[in-house]
């Protein structure tokens, strides 16, 4: 049987310098409590891979207003100010990728796929020294895969195979991450036994989770 | 009635019956409480969910459930969860009739600004540069002018969401529709003369004999049924 850690020992995992995917959008199903432990030990120069980071003091907003991240890969920073003020302060590298875009990517880094050709962004800043392809006469943008080192998600229920379920809108990017980064780590709300999540509400295999969080407490 | 108000239910006439829908944050929001009687739509709100609801009351917000702006919202009985890959496949994917977007800028050749402002304003596309590439239709819903300056110019002076000519541009003075000859003014708001209109747009507008006054859906109290109304 594999046992659950502690949000630290997580936080303890994951070198300064690392990157991270991280699930939530503006906080909603962000595993909050990892954050905290990566504050709490001040990690340092992680870049961030995820769809916001947040507002400040909240999910992922925590872990730019404690100086924890040098770049953020992310498809929107506008409700948080001080990602803004930090990014025009060369604090923080910003790379700013369309949402969509941004989880067919992650997407591609964990399907073992070399790309994605999309619509999106095309005659736009986006398209910037990217190829371009013709294809029955439309034209696509190609995007490159995104992968990580770590994948940083909060699930609703985990059983003792580490088996994950999300749910309503904290799903977001929790499980197209779980199959893009070299290490996985979920952060659950409830742990059940065996068997109490029927197979067709399994969202991600724990095949795909090397490490569960304990319950809170 | 407010100029919001004003643009909400103008662009609400632009529902068709059982369609998929996604209204972007801030004044596209207000669209979802005029539709038109006997039309069913289903909203979509890009963070994974088709079927949101009103927020529940004080204290009942569940914080797993929210919009796209991260407010708390409900689900309607047949509403429906789902993660971002399949969200923005909804999107890209041919699946979304209409999308509802505020905008910066729009200019002659019908392309829309609406996620950043160099030196000023820094927000991010956010999922705007796929709504405006996937949805069959992309209405624009924003003031005419911003403090007397013109939203509609010759050529974007801020950087382009998308390439694509967007469908519809309904403003709290006019409706304009971007087509290949240039912008047209389709339709005025009540109690706006064409001469106002053209002194504070920046592009040129083309007028095809005379310019009627706007229809707007009824001011009608929101009655929730369902995640497809009706």
């Amino acid at each position: 049987m594999r046992a659950a850690i502690k949000a630290a020992e997580a936080a303890r995992m994951i070198p300064d310098g690392a990157s991270v995917m991280i699930g939530g959008f503006l906080a909603v199903g962000s595993p909050e409590r990892i954050i905290d432990a990566l504050v709490a030990r001040a990690a340092r120069g992680l870049t961030v891979i995820a769809n916001d980071t947040a507002r400040p003091g909240l999910g992922i907003g925590k872990l730019i207003d404690a100086g924890c991240a040098s770049r953020a890969i992310v498809s929107h920073i506008g409700t948080n100010p001080v990602t803004q003020q930090k990014m025009l302060a060369g604090e923080i590298a910003v790379d700013l990728v369309p949402q969509g875009t941004l989880a067919e990517r992650i997407r591609a880094g964990g399907a073992g796929l070399g790309g994605v050709l999309t619509p999106t962004g095309l005659g736009t800043v986006v398209a910037e020294g990217k190829q371009t392809l013709a294809l029955d006469g439309r034209e696509y943008l190609l995007e490159l895969p995104l992968r990580a080192d770590f994948a940083l998600l909060r699930a609703h229920e985990a059983d003792y195979f580490f088996n994950l379920t999300y749910r309503l809108t904290a799903t977001n990017f929790n499980p197209v991450m779980a199959l893009a980064a070299d290490c996985v780590i979920a952060e659950p709300d409830e742990i059940v036994p065996l068997g109490a999540i029927p197979p067709d509400a399994v969202r991600t295999s724990g095949v795909l989770v090397h490490y569960l969080v304990e319950r809170r407490h | 009635m407010d100029a919001k108000e004003l643009i909400a239910r103008r662009v609400a006439l632009e529902l068709h019956d059982w369609t998929l829908v996604n209204l972007g944050i801030g004044l596209p929001t207000l669209v979802a409480r005029y539709v038109p009687p006997g039309i069913r739509v289903a909203f979509q709100s890009e963070n994974g969910i088709i079927g949101f609801g009103a927020r529940p009351p004080e204290g009942m917000e569940d914080p797993d459930l929210t919009d796209a702006g991260g407010g708390f919202v409900g689900a309607l009985p047949g509403a429906c969860s789902f993660d971002s890959v399949t969200s923005f496949a909804l999107i890209r994917g041919g699946h979304l009739d209409m999308t509802v977007l505020g905008g910066l800028q729009v200019d002659a050749q019908g392309r829309l600004a609406n996620w950043k402002v160099p030196g000023k304003l820094v927000a991010g596309m956010g999922g705007a540069m796929d709504l405006v590439a996937g949805a069959r239709r992309v209405v624009v819903a924003m003031q005419h002018a911003s403090r007397g300056e013109p939203k509609i110019v010759p050529t974007l002076t801020l950087p382009a969401t998308a390439a694509r000519r967007v469908t519809l541009v309904v403003t709290d003075m006019a409706v304009i529709e971007p087509t290949e000859e240039g912008l047209l003014l389709r339709e005025r708001a009540p109690g706006i003369a064409v001469e106002q209109i053209l002194a504070v747009t920046g592009a040129p507008l083309s007028i095809a004999g005379e310019v009627p006054e706007m229809r707007l859906a009824p001011a009608s109290a929101v009655v929730e049924t369902g995640a497809v109304p009706g």
